[in-house]
C-alpha cells in the first residue's frame, strides 16, 4: 500500500476548551438554530470508565467533540522510576487491566531488548499461550460491554461466563484473578502447576463452540447490523494517520499485526491468520475481534503441543545476574545465596542506553520505551498506550454522526481508561 | 523493501547534519530541532521509505545533562517493516520544538501529554493544553525535579500521628 | 409477648419500626454504577453470571446518583476525579452509604504518588473498606453484607427533630463544604 505525499490526511482534533469556547459564544444563527454543548461523563455508563467527552450537538448530530482524559491519571510512569525493574512489573498490570499479561510482556520485552537477554524456549512458548488467553479474556469483556451498550444484555452474561474460566486458569497459575504479574525479565516468575495444561486444553475445547454462540446472537442480528454496519467508517489512510492499531486498523483493511510483521516471542513459528476487514466500520471491527478469538485458540493449541514436548526445560533464564536461583539451591550454594540476596535487595543493572519494544496487545500496538542509566532503577519508562492513541480518532470518526452512534463508537474503539491515563 | 544500510545512506545524503546511531538494534537519528519537521516529512513522503506511522512520541528528562530534555519519536514503515527512532535534544532554557501534529495527526495527543508532563512547548500545535493533569495543576510532574508526592504510610507505630493529621471527609 | 401469642396463627409479626426500616434498606440497595479502574471490572464480574450480586438485593445499578443510595468506589481516585466524586456523593439522596472497594480506594494502594488521592476517605465518609487489589467478587459481596449488618444497627433516634443528623448539622453550619 503506497501513499503519496498529497494523500496523507490532515486531521483536526479539537480540545475540550475549544468546545467550551463554543458554549460561551453560542449565538443562534440567522435561522434561529443554535448548537448545544453537552458534557458527557466522566461518570457515564457507556464511556467505559471515567472518560469525559465535550460534544457539540446540532439537534441529534455531533458537530464536533473532544475527549477529555486524565480522570484516572495514576502516575505509573513516574512511580516506576522509583522502583527496581522487577518491582515495577506489578505496576504495569494495572494499566490495561483487561490484558495484564500483555503489559507485563511489553515491559519485560523492552528490558530484555535493552540487556540483550534471551529467554528459554519453553518460557517463550508459555508466554505465547498466556498472551493468547489474555487476548481472549480481553475480547470477551469488550464483546460483553459492547453488546450491553447496544442493549443486547444477554451477550454480556455469556461472555462473562467464559471469562471466569480464564480467570480461574490465571488464578491457578498465579494466585490472582486479574493482576497476575507473572512475567519476569528472562522468563516467567515460577513454573506452571502440573494440571495447568489439561485445564487449558479443557477450556479451549469448551470455548471454541461458544464463539459460535456469540456470533449466533449478534452477527446476523438485524438490530445489531443496523446499529453497526456502515457506522463509524475510517478509511485506511486516516487510520494510519491517526495512529490506530490493532483490530481498529485491521478493520480498515490494513494488514498489520506485529505478531506477523515484527514477530516477538517466536510468533513467526505459529500457523495463524490475521483477520482483516474492508469497510472499516463498527461491524468490521466486531468481526475482526471475534475472528481473532478463534485464531487465538488456534495459536494456544499449537503452544500447548509444544509445551508438552518441552517438559523439564527451564521456565526462566539461567543467568543468575537477572533471575534468582531456585530456593532449593540456596540451601547449599553460597553463590546462589549471594545472587538471591543481591537480586532482592538491589536488583539487576541493565547497561546504559534505551530501547523500544512493541507487541500486539488486544487493543493494538502497545509499546514500551525504557531508558536506563546503569542503575537498578529505570531512568524513564514510557508506554505507548494503544487506547490513548486510538481514542484520539474518536473526534474524527464521530463527526456528523448521531449521538446514539457515539455510544457504539466508543465501545468499538475499545478503550481501557486505565491505559489511556496511566 | 530497503534495508537499513540503504536508509542510512539516503539519510546522510539528504541530511548531512543528522547523527546516525543505534538504539538497541533500531536505527536512531539524532536531529536538530529545526530540522525535525523536514526530516520527519521526508521520511514520511519518500515513496520508497514511507514511514507513515508514528508509533510514539515522548519526552525524557536527563536532569544534570545539557541539553536537559530529549524528545523521542518512533516511526514505522509498513512497507519496509522497519522502525526508526528520532532523538531531538531540547535545552532547558528554551524548551520549544516544532510540532509534528500537522504532519502526523496522531502526534496531537502525545505532544499534549509531553507538554503536560515535561513542559516542552510544541510550537505550531493546534491546541497545546494539559491533557492528563487538571488544568490548574502547577508544575510538570514527570520532570525529575518534581517530587513524587509520596505520603507516609500508616503502620501501627505511627498511625495515631498520621490519622490525627489526615483530612478525613465529613458527611 | 402477649399479642404475638394471641395473634400467632394470623400471620402477624410484631417488631420495631426501626427494625423494619433498616431491614427494608438492606434488602433493596441501589448501588451507583461508578466504575473507576480495574476494581470496576471485578464489580462487573460480581454482577455477571457467576457471582450474581442481585442475590443480595443489589439488582439495579443506577448510573444516576439521584437514584442511588450506595456508592461503591471501585478503583483509584485521581486528584482530577476527586471533585467529581464528591459532587456525585453530594447529589445522592439520604440515607447513603459508601463502600471503598480495593486498596486504592481505601488507602492509595500501590500508588503512593502525586496523582492519586491516598484513600477516598479524604473526600467522602466511608462505611466499609474492602481490601484486595482487586478484591474478589466474594470479598465485595462480603463487604456489602458487612454494610447490611451496620445498617441494621442504625438508630432512628440518630435523627434529631425528624431530620437526619446530617441535614441538621448542615443547617447549624457544622458542616463545611470541602475546600
Ligand atoms: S485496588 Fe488494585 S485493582 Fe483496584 S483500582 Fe487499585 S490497582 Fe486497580
Amino acid at each position: 500500500m503506497v501513499m503519496h505525499a498529497h494523500a496523507y490526511p490532515d486531521i483536526e482534533i479539537p480540545t475540550p476548551s475549544q468546545i467550551a469556547a463554543v458554549a460561551l459564544n453560542n449565538e443562534p444563527d440567522e435561522n434561529g438554530e443554535q448548537s448545544m454543548v453537552l458534557s458527557m461523563g466522566p461518570q457515564h455508563p457507556s464511556t467505559h470508565g471515567v472518560l469525559r467527552l465535550a460534544v457539540e450537538l446540532n439537534g441529534e448530530n455531533v458537530v464536533q467533540l473532544a475527549p477529555d482524559v486524565g480522570f484516572l491519571h495514576t502516575g505509573i510512569e513516574k512511580t516506576i522510576e522509583t522502583k527496581t525493574y522487577t518491582k515495577s512489573i506489578v505496576l504495569t498490570d494495572r494499566m490495561d487491566y483487561l490484558a495484564p499479561m500483555s503489559n507485563n510482556m511489553v515491559y519485560v520485552a523492552a528490558i530484555e531488548k535493552l540487556m540483550q537477554q534471551d529467554v528459554p524456549e519453553r518460557a517463550q512458548t508459555l508466554r505465547v499461550l498466556l498472551l493468547e488467553l489474555t487476548r481472549i479474556n480481553s475480547h470477551l469483556v469488550w464483546l460483553g460491554t459492547h453488546a450491553l451498550d447496544l442493549a443486547a444484555m444477554s451477550v454480556f452474561f455469556y461472555a462473562m461466563r467464559e471469562r471466569e474460566y480464564i480467570l480461574d486458569i490465571f488464578e491457578m497459575l498465579t494466585g490472582a484473578r486479574m493482576m497476575t504479574s507473572y512475567f519476569r525479565v528472562g522468563g516467567l516468575a515460577w513454573d506452571i502447576p502440573a494440571d495447568f495444561i489439561p485445564t487449558v486444553e479443557d477450556f479451549l475445547t469448551h470455548f471454541l463452540p461458544k464463539v459460535d454462540e456469540y456470533e449466533d446472537l449478534l452477527t446476523n442480528n438485524l438490530l445489531w447490523k443496523q446499529r453497526t454496519k456502515g457506522v463509524g467508517v475510517v478509511n485506511a489512510a486516516d487510520a494510519i494517520a491517526l495512529g490506530l492499531s490493532g483490530a481498529n486498523l485491521r478493520a480498515s483493511g490494513v494488514d498489520w499485526d506485529l505478531r506477523k510483521t515484527m514477530p516477538y516471542s517466536g510468533y513467526e513459528t505459529y500457523q495463524f491468520d490475521v483477520p482483516v476487514g474492508q469497510a472499516g466500520d463498527i461491524y468490521d471491527r466486531y468481526r475482526c475481534r471475534v475472528q481473532e478469538m478463534r485464531e487465538s485458540v488456534k495459536i494456544a493449541r499449537q503452544a500447548i503441543e509444544r509445551v508438552k514436548q518441552m517438559h523439564g526445560q527451564p521456565y526462566v533464564t539461567e543467568n543468575r545476574k537477572v533471575a534468582p536461583p531456585p530456593k532449593s539451591e540456596i540451601t547449599y550454594s553460597m553463590e546462589s545465596l549471594i545472587h538471591h540476596f543481591k537480586l532482592w535487595t538491589e536488583g539487576f543493572r541493565p547497561p546504559r542506553g534505551s530501547a523500544y519494544a512493541a507487541i500486539e496487545s488486544p487493543r493494538g500496538e502497545i509499546g514500551c520505551y525504557v531508558v536506563s542509566d546503569g542503575t537498578p532503577k529505570p531512568w524513564r519508562v514510557h508506554f505507548r498506550a494503544p487506547s490513548f492513541i486510538n481514542l484520539q480518532a474518536l473526534p474524527h470518526i464521530a463527526k456528523g454522526k448521531l449521538m446514539a452512534d457515539l455510544v457504539a463508537l466508543i465501545a468499538s474503539i475499545d478503550p481501557v481508561l486505565g491505559e489511556v491515563d496511566r | 523493501m530497503i534495508d537499513r544500510a540503504t536508509l542510512e545512506q539516503r539519510v546522510s545524503a539528504q541530511f548531512p547534519t543528522v547523527r546516525i546511531g543505534d538504539e538497541s538494534g533500531d536505527l536512531c537519528l539524532t536531529v536538530e530541532r529545526q530540522q525535525l519537521p523536514a526530516l520527519a516529512g521526508w521520511l514520511r513522503d519518500e515513496p520508497d521509505l514511507a514511514f507513515t506511522f508514528l508509533n510514539q512520541l515522548c519526552g525524557v528528562d536527563y536532569l544534570g545533562r545539557d541539553p536537559r530534555f530529549e524528545v523521542v519519536v518512533h516511526l514505522t514503515s509498513f512497507q519496509n517493516k522497519m522502525r526508526v527512532t528520532l532523538h531531538i535534544e531540547v535545552p532547558e532554557a528554551d524548551p520549544t520544538i516544532p510540532t509534528l501534529a500537522r504532519l502526523f495527526p496522531t502526534a496531537n495527543f502525545q505532544e499534549r501529554e509531553t507538554y503536560d508532563m515535561f513542559g516542552i512547548i510544541f510550537t505550531g500545535h493546534p491546541g497545546l493544553e494539559r491533557i492528563l493533569m487538571p488544568e490548574d495543576w502547577l508544575g510538570h510532574p514527570q520532570r525529575k525535579d518534581h517530587p513524587l508526592g509520596y505520603e507516609e504510610v500508616a503502620f501501627t507505630h505511627n498511625e495515631d500521628w498520621i490519622y490525627a493529621n489526615k483530612p478525613f471527609a465529613k458527611e | 409477648m402477649g399479642l404475638e401469642e394471641k395473634a400467632g396463627d394470623l400471620g402477624i409479626v410484631t417488631t420495631t419500626l426501626e427494625g423494619v426500616v433498616n431491614w427494608g434498606r438492606t434488602k433493596a440497595m441501589w448501588p451507583m454504577l461508578f466504575g473507576l479502574a480495574c476494581c470496576a471490572i471485578e464489580m462487573m464480574a460480581g454482577q455477571a453470571s457467576n457471582y450474581d450480586m442481585s442475590r443480595f438485593g443489589l439488582e439495579l445499578m443506577r448510573a444516576s446518583p439521584r437514584q442511588a443510595d450506595l456508592m461503591i468506589v471501585a478503583g483509584r481516585v485521581s486528584r482530577k476525579m476527586a471533585p467529581v466524586l464528591r459532587r456525585l456523593y453530594d447529589q445522592m439522596p439520604e440515607p447513603k452509604w459508601v463502600v471503598a472497594m480495593g486498596d486504592c480506594a481505601s488507602c492509595g494502594g500501590v500508588y503512593n504518588n502525586y496523582a492519586i488521592v491516598q484513600g477516598v476517605d479524604e473526600i467522602v465518609p466511608v462505611d466499609v473498606y474492602v481490601a484486595g487489589c482487586p478484591p474478589r467478587p466474594e470479598a465485595l459481596i462480603d463487604g456489602i453484607l458487612q454494610l447490611h449488618e451496620k445498617i441494621k444497627r442504625d438508630k432512628i433516634t440518630d435523627h434529631a427533630d425528624g431530620k437526619p443528623i446530617r441535614i441538621e448539622q448542615a443547617e447549624r453550619g457544622a458542616l463545611k463544604p470541602l475546600g
